[in-house]
C-alpha cells in the first residue's frame, strides 16, 4: 500500500479503558425492537401473555437479509407495541416484564457444528449481528463462497473517543474469539486472519498478539490512532492494501470484516448456545458520573443504565448511540439498549450546544482531511445549486459519513448532514432519470 | 427534564474556528509588522492604524447597511487592512490608504458576498488599484537611517546588488511589510506550525523565482538577491495563500506557486514594472477555478480523475 489514508487525530478520551465491565442486573421491563439489524425486521413469535426465559426465541428472521430476536430477561410478554427509531422508522417492539428469576431458557444448547452449513446455519441463529454498531446480520457475511474469501479482517480498531468495549473484548474474551476463529477455519476454510488494532490500546495488542503465537493463520497489524482507522473500507486497506471501488463491498475484494465483539459472541453462542441477550457498552460522556463498561440485557432503557452509573452529574443536552463521530443522537431516554449499541454517551449542555454556523471559507480543511479524497465544501455549493452532476463528480456516493470534515470545518458548516441530503437528492435524481427513459 | 438535543452526527468538533485561524494569520504578520515600524518610523504606525481601522469600520457599515449579520467579529477585515498596509510605503498620503483599503472591503469582498466569496484577493486587489489610480508604489519609502536612493529591485535591474544580509534584515527601501524577510520567515514558520498553511505554496513560488532568475542571470548571488527583494516574501506567503484565491490540493497549489513565480520573474526582468509579485498573484487567482478543476483529489475507489 503507497500511501495512508487522510483523516483526522481526534481526542481519543477513553475514560474506561482496562476496567473490568460490571454486569447489570435485570431490569424490570425491557422493550426489544425487532428491527436492530439492517435488513426486514423480525416477525413476532410470541403473544402477550406468554412467558419467556432468557434466550427464548421471541421474534423470527424475515427474509434473506433479517435476524431472530431473542428475550434477554426471564418473564411475561406485556404488549407487542411500535417504536420510533432513531432512523424515523416505526418497528415493533417486545415489551417483556420480568420475573425476577432471570432463568434461562432449558431448551439452550451448544449447537451441532460439522459443516459450513451447520456453521453459518448457527450464527443465523445465534441472533448475532455486526455488533461495532452497523448491524448488518453476520451469517450473510459468511454465506459467502469459500473459494471467493481470501481474508478475514476482524475489526479491533475502535477509532471513536470515548468506546471501550471492543478493546475489554479483545483482553477479556480473547478465548471466545479464538474459539470462534478455530470454527471459520475449520469449516469455511478461511486461511488467513488479520486483526487490525489501533496502537493506543496495548493490552488489547498484548492479548491478541499472543492469539497469533497460538494461531498461525492469524496476523495482528498494529494500526496509528488516526480516525476513522475503523471504517470498513479505510481498514481494509490499511491492514491488505485492498481497494474496495466505490459501491462495492469488502467480499468484491476477497475480504470479511467482522467486528471483534461480534467474533467473540459467535465464539461464546457455538460453546453455550445462549444467544445475543446481553450488551457490553461503554457509558460515558460529560454528564455521566459515574463511566463505565455495563454488561446490559438488551432492551433495557438508555435511562436505567445511565441510573446504574451513578446518574448524571448535570441534566444531559445530548444522548447518543454510539460514539460522537458517528453516533446517533436520541430524543428521549427511553430509547433501549440494542444488540448494535456499543456505546451509550450523555453530554452537558455545554458540550451539547450547536456551534454556530459561519460561511465556508473555502479553506479546503473538509476536503484535504476526508479519507476518501471526497470534496464536501464543493458538494455543498452543488446540493444549494442542484447540480446533481457535480455532486456524483465530486464523490458524494462514495461518503462514509465518518464526519472528519464536518469535525476540521472552521465554519462549523454541517457537511455530513448535506452529504446525506444530496445522496438522497442524487438518488431521486437518478430514479427519475430512469422513469424518463422507460 | 429538557429536551434533548438532535442533531446530525459528527457530535464533536476540532475547535477550529474562522476567527481562530485569522486571529492567527494576524498574529503571523506582527513580527513584519514591528520590524517595518522599526525601520520606517512612526509614519508606519499610522498607515497600519488607518487601513485597519478604515478596513474593520467599512465591513461594520456595509453589513449595516444592507441588513446582512455582522462579519468583522471574525477577524477577517483586520487581516486584509493589515496586509495592505503592509504593502504600502510609509509615507503614502492617508488618504489614499483610505481609498484604497475602502475599495479592497467593499468592492472586491463584501459587493462579492463577503468571506469565502471573493474571486480574487482583496489586499492584492486593493494595492493593484492603488498603484494604477495614485502610482502609489512608485514613491517607496526608506528606512529612517538609509542612504539608498533606489529599491532593490530597481538597483538589480540598473546592475547593482544590494548586500543580501541588509536584504535579510530589511534595510532597504519597500512597503512597510515587505522588506523584512527574516520577519516574514518567523510570521511563516508560525502558520506552518499553526497549520494555517502548508509550505507547498510559498516554497514553490519563492524556488521557482529562485530558479528562474538564476537560468536567466547565472548568477547565484544575482538570484538570491533577487528572491531576497521587493513583496516576494510577503506575497507567496501571506497573500497568494488566501484559501479563497489559491487552490485546496497539494498539487493546485503547486501549479499556482509555479506559475505565479513565472510571471513573477517575466514581469520583474522584462515587464514595465520593477516588481511583478503582485499582478502575478492576481493573475492566478483569476485562473484558479480552472487549476481547481484541472487538480483534484482522486477519490477513493474511484474511476481515475
Ligand atoms: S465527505 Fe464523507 S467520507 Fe469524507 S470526511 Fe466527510 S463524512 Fe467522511
Ligand atoms: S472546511 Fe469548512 S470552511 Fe473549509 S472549505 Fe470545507 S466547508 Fe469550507
Amino acid at each position: 500500500m503507497a500511501f495512508s489514508l487522510h483523516g483526522v487525530h481526534v481526542p481519543h478520551r477513553k475514560n474506561t479503558a482496562d476496567t473490568a465491565a460490571v454486569p447489570m442486573a435485570a431490569p424490570k421491563t425491557v422493550t426489544i425492537p425487532l428491527g436492530m439489524h439492517i435488513g426486514t425486521p423480525a416477525v413476532p413469535a410470541v403473544k402477550v401473555g406468554d412467558h419467556v426465559d432468557v434466550g427464548t426465541l421471541i421474534a423470527e428472521q424475515n427474509g434473506g437479509i433479517s435476524s431472530p430476536v431473542h428475550a434477554s430477561i426471564s418473564g411475561t410478554v406485556k404488549a407487542i407495541t411500535s417504536q420510533l427509531q432513531a432512523n424515523g422508522q416505526k418497528v415493533a417492539a417486545i415489551v417483556i416484564e420480568s420475573d425476577g428469576a432471570n432463568t434461562p431458557d432449558p431448551a439452550i444448547a451448544p449447537p451441532t457444528v460439522t459443516n459450513r452449513e451447520e456453521l453459518v446455519d448457527a450464527i443465523r441463529r445465534s441472533g448475532i449481528v455486526g455488533l461495532g454498531g452497523a448491524g448488518f446480520p453476520t451469517y450473510v457475511k459468511f454465506n459467502a463462497d469459500p473459494e471467493q474469501v481470501d481474508e478475514l479482517v476482524i475489526n479491533g480498531a475502535e477509532c471513536e473517543p470515548y468506546i471501550t468495549s471492543d478493546s475489554l473484548t479483545m483482553t477479556e474474551r480473547a478465548e471466545d474469539m479464538a474459539y470462534a476463529l478455530k470454527a471459520l477455519e475449520t469449516y469455511l476454510g478461511i486461511k488467513k486472519v488479520i486483526i487490525g488494532i489501533e496502537n493506543n490500546k496495548k493490552n488489547a495488542i498484548a492479548r491478541m498478539k499472543e492469539l497469533e503465537k497460538e494461531d498461525p493463520h492469524v496476523k495482528v497489524v498494529t494500526l496509528p490512532a488516526v480516525y476513522p482507522q475503523g471504517g470498513e473500507k479505510v481498514l481494509v486497506y490499511h491492514t491488505t492494501g485492498k481497494v474496495i471501488p466505490a459501491g462495492k463491498l469488502p467480499l468484491d475484494v476477497g475480504c470479511i470484516v467482522c467486528n471483534c465483539t461480534t467474533l467473540a459472541s459467535i465464539g461464546s453462542y457455538l460453546k453455550t448456545g445462549m444467544p445475543l441477550v446481553e450488551k457490553c457498552i461503554t457509558v460515558d460522556g460529560s454528564a455521566v458520573k459515574e463511566p463505565k463498561n455495563v454488561i446490559v440485557p438488551i432492551g433495557t432503557s438508555m435511562e436505567e443504565v445511565f441510573a446504574f452509573c451513578g446518574g448524571f452529574k448535570e441534566e444531559p443536552g445530548k444522548v447518543l448511540y454510539g460514539g460522537p463521530m458517528m453516533g446517533v443522537a436520541v430524543p428521549d431516554l427511553s430509547a433501549p439498549v440494542m444488540k448494535n449499541t456499543n456505546a451509550i454517551l450523555a453530554f452537558d449542555q455545554k458540550d451539547a450546544a450547536p456551534a454556530k454556523e459561519t460561511a465556508c471559507i473555502r479553506c479546503g480543511a473538509c476536503y484535504n482531511h476526508c479519507p476518501f479524497g471526497i470534496n464536501p465544501s464543493a458538494i455543498e455549493r452543488a446540493y444549494k445549486a442542484g447540480d446533481t452532476a457535480s455532486m456524483e463528480k465530486w464523490g458524494v456516493d462514495t461518503c462514509m459519513e465518518c464526519g472528519c470534515c464536518a469535525f476540521v470545518c472552521p465554519a462549523s458548516r454541517p457537511l455530513v448532514q448535506t452529504n446525506k441530503l444530496a445522496k438522497a437528492a442524487l438518488k431521486a435524481a437518478r430514479a427519475a432519470e430512469k422513469e424518463a427513459e422507460k | 427534564m429538557g429536551k434533548l438535543h438532535i442533531s446530525v452526527s459528527p457530535h464533536l468538533h476540532s475547535g477550529r474556528s474562522t476567527q481562530g485561524i485569522m486571529r492567527d494569520v494576524v498574529f503571523s504578520l506582527l513580527p513584519a509588522t514591528a520590524a517595518g515600524i522599526a525601520l520606517f518610523g512612526l509614519s508606519a504606525v499610522w498607515v497600519v492604524l488607518t487601513c485597519v481601522f478604515t478596513a474593520v469600520l467599512s465591513e461594520a457599515l456595509f453589513n449595516f447597511i444592507i441588513k446582512k449579520e455582522q462579519t468583522v467579529g471574525d477577524w477577517s477585515a483586520v487581516v486584509t487592512g493589515l496586509l495592505l498596509a503592509l504593502n504600502l510605503p510609509a509615507n503614502i498620503p492617508l488618504w489614499q490608504a483610505v481609498i484604497g483599503t475602502v475599495f479592497a472591503i467593499v468592492i472586491v469582498k463584501c459587493f462579492f458576498g463577503g468571506i469565502g466569496c471573493n474571486v480574487v484577493n482583496p489586499a492584492i486587489t486593493g494595492r493593484v488599484f492603488m498603484l494604477i489610480a495614485f502610482g502609489s508604489m512608485a514613491q517607496a519609502a526608506f528606512p529612517v537611517d538609509s542612504t539608498a536612493a533606489a529599491t532593490p529591485l530597481v538597483q538589480l535591474g540598473e546592475g547593482t546588488v544590494p548586500d543580501l544580509l541588509e536584504l535579510f534584515l530589511g534595510k532597504c527601501g519597500g512597503s512597510i511589510g515587505e522588506t523584512s524577510v527574516l520577519a516574514l520567515l518567523i510570521g511563516f514558520i508560525y502558520l506552518l506550525v499553526r497549520k494555517v498553511i502548508s509550505w507547498h505554496l510559498p516554497v514553490v513560488y519563492i524556488g521557482t523565482v529562485f530558479l528562474f532568475t538564476f537560468a536567466v542571470q547565472g548568477d547565484l548571488t544575482v538570484a538570491l538577491a533577487y528572491i531576497l527583494s521587493g513583496g516576494l516574501f510577503l506575497g507567496a506567503i501571506f497573500m497568494a495563500t488566501d484559501y479563497v484565491t489559491s487552490p485546496a490540493t497539494p498539487a493546485g497549489k503547486l501549479i499556482f506557486g509555479l506559475g505565479a513565480g513565472i510571471i513573477t520573474v517575466l514581469i520583474r526582468l522584462w515587464g514595465n514594472y520593477p516588481e511583478g509579485v503582485s499582478f502575478a498573484i492576481l493573475l492566478m487567482n483569476i485562473l484558479n477555478p480552472y487549476i481547481e478543476a484541472w487538480t483534484p483529489r482522486k477519490v477513493f475507489g474511484g474511476k481515475k480523475a
